[in-house]
């Protein structure tokens, strides 16, 4: 277990940088992690990472990539739909790089 | 982590590689803490008298399993395996020669279990079992992917695989357990599948595939869960619920299931094929696992059960099934649940069966028709995953396993080629994250791993212009698609089998 330092605060996180108490997550959080990954939130980033809180909230689970493409081209326009658009934001991968920025469990198995 | 990971340089000419000891020393993959320890009734953390502890398990597993002391006796150190680990290929690390790594246990056992390594420890290469030792361990019995691709080679079959799989039991006895691999078991335990995917979420990304199938086609393709009755229990890896391109795969079962009329259902109580209680050569855990599926197979009252694409699931359903939970022959007469099991399946088929034969059957009988031209952006090869080359079969010959996709991918496909025959059938390569290594902390490994067959796969691109290589296994598909793009080829590069037969299939045809 390791700790991050927000704001003066410290928040647990496993040995991979992930929250490991996901009531901890706030927006400042986020972009330290963000920060960490090398990603630049935008207000697209910000609608992957509400998208997959939402339903994480419903589920208890981050959703399918296909289920996030979907949502997302439904929102952003059916040219954003797809995994590109989502690589080219988290460049390691929506389901993983997304989901510790959003203060989600890692996804596991074999994926 | 990702500054450092680079792909090695292929290689010119594919021989043994110069050594470079030490390249791949460290401390191993995360340990699993005492949470994930404790939910599998392994111990939280190292125990005091581990090395007591861990000489006392390996009598127990020589005792067990003649294989293992047969393997620890009969290498004669002919090197004949030593250049056929891709994990050595790709890191030039000796330790990761099979020899050298069976020698990691081989040391120990010559130590406390043969006469003249009691007496003459130093001239027979005998050693103390030490805290340097156990971290070796932990290190380099997580750099071998279990694809038994050496054990081909070894004159005597010894078998790398169960050495390491004998090595992890040990560890997870002592409480020095693997994070990935214990975790993943415990999800498994408590929600069915190795993602943790709950029955609701499950409903909910199918309902949304039977909509985008509608949308593609505008037949009703249905992907049904829990339905009592019906004749189909199919069993396929959870990845196949939320990955790409594994998603591809469960939409082309869907559409073979529906084409041939045939009734289906998948299990939100056991909804993962995969075993990881193989990689970690624990029986209770395999078993445990096991048992789920025929909790729901007995629940759902079905005639069959059908397994999807995943490598080292199809070795577990064929290989163990029947002995661990009835399915097939050989249960125990003493296990009444086995013994129902037995009844109520329709043994007129194959139990269990893998999708590729389920499929192929209904090719050879005519009940499928397909749009060939669907697929002709693909020049497509195919990978053999280790699991199914060298742990399994398929159809009712010896080799069928290898016959069998590759019949599908002709069937549903123009352009077919192979890549070079010393990587593939029972002498393919593993994709570099078998065997419980697909973890973001072995990346490094993984990508080197991954040599060998991003070799031969640039070959075939660059003679004949493959652009798609389709493969049988949840962690071949997400290993590829995580490494490929390190040796310059795109992600969408790799698919499944019954991707291509979900591009070609016509529905409502027939």
């Amino acid at each position: 277990m390791s700790n991050i330092e927000v704001d003066g605060k410290s928040y647990e996180t496993d040995e991979e940088g992930y929250l490991v108490n996901l009531a901890d997550w706030n927006k400042d959080i986020a972009n330290y992690i963000a920060k960490t990954e090398s990603v630049d939130m935008t207000d697209q980033h910000w609608e992957v990472i509400n998208f997959l809180r939402e339903y994480f909230e419903e589920y208890q689970i981050a959703p399918a990539v296909r289920v996030l493409t979907k949502a997302i081209g439904k929102k952003l326009g059916a040219d954003k739909g797809n995994s590109e658009y989502l690589y080219g934001l988290f460049p390691y991968g929506p389901g993983k790089q997304a989901c510790k920025i959003a203060g989600l469990p890692k996804p596991t198995g074999c994926v | 982590m990702s500054a450092k990971i680079t792909a090695p340089a292929y290689r010119i000419i594919p021989i043994i590689p110069a050594l470079k000891p030490g390249a791949m020393e460290g401390s191993g993959p995360y340990v699993a803490n005492d949470k994930i320890q404790g939910a599998l009734g392994f111990p939280g953390q190292l125990v005091d008298d581990w090395h007591d502890q861990a000489i006392a398990k390996m009598g127990e597993l020589l005792g067990k399993y003649r294989s293992l002391a047969v393997y620890m006796d009969s290498c004669v150190h002919c090197g004949a395996c030593s250049d056929k680990c891709h994990y050595f290929i790709g890191t030039q690390d000796p330790k990761n020669m099979p020899v050298a790594r069976q020698d990691l246990m081989r040391s120990i056992y010559r130590r406390y279990f043969t006469l003249p390594g009691k007496i003459f420890p130093k001239l027979v290469g005998a050693r103390d079992l030490t805290r340097e030792v156990l971290d070796e361990w932990h290190n380099y019995f997580h750099q071998c992917s279990e694809c038994r691709r050496c054990s081909v080679f070894c004159p005597y079959g010894i078998d790398t695989a169960e050495v390491t799989m004998a090595a992890r039991e040990i560890l997870d006895s002592i409480g020095y357990g693997q994070k990935y691999d214990n975790e993943i078991i415990g999800k498994v335990h408590k929600i069915g599948n190795n993602l943790g995917l709950p029955g609701p979420a499950l409903k909910d990304t199918l309902e949304g595939l039977e909509e985008d199938v509608k949308e593609d086609t505008g037949i009703d393709v249905r992907f049904p869960v829990d339905v009592k009755g019906a004749e189909v229990l199919f069993i396929t890896p959870s990845a196949d619920f939320f990955a790409e391109p594994h998603i591809d795969s469960l939409i082309g079962y869907g559409k073979v299931f529906h084409a041939t009329g045939t009734s289906w259902t998948l299990s939100s109580m056991s909804s993962e094929a995969a075993n990881f209680g193989m990689f970690i050569g624990n029986y209770e855990q395999l078993r445990k696992v096991a048992l789920r599926i025929r909790q729901a197979a007995l629940e759902l009252g079905v005639k069959r059960i059908v397994v999807g694409e995943c490598g080292h699931a199809w070795r577990v359903a064929y290989s163990f099934w029947n002995t661990l939970t009835g399915v097939g022959d050989g249960a125990d007469p003493d296990d009444q649940f086995a013994m129902m099991l037995q009844k109520q399946l329709d043994h007129r088929y194959k139990q269990p069966m893998h999708i590729c034969e389920f499929t192929w059957d209904m090719i050879e009988q005519g009940a499928l028709s397909f749009d060939k031209e669907a697929n002709d952006k693909h020049i497509i090869t195919f990978h053999d995953s280790c699991n199914v080359a060298r742990g399994s079969r398929m159809g009712d010959y010896p080799g069928g396993q290898f016959d069998i996709p590759r019949n599908i991918v002709k069937s549903v496909a123009n352009h077919f080629v192979e890549m070079d025959p010393s990587t593939t059938h029972e002498r393919t390569f593993c994709c570099g994250g078998g065997g419980g290594l697909l973890t973001d902390d072995l990346m490094d490994l993984r990508v080197k791993g991954a040599l060998p067959r991003m070799e031969a796969l640039k070959r075939a691109a660059d003679e004949h212009g493959v652009n798609f290589m389709a493969c049988i296994c949840a962690i071949c598909k997400t290993q590829f698609s995580k490494v490929m793009p390190y040796y310059g080829f795109e992600r969408n590069m790799v698919g499944g089998v019954h991707q291509l037969v979900s591009n070609a299939i016509k529905l409502g045809a027939k």
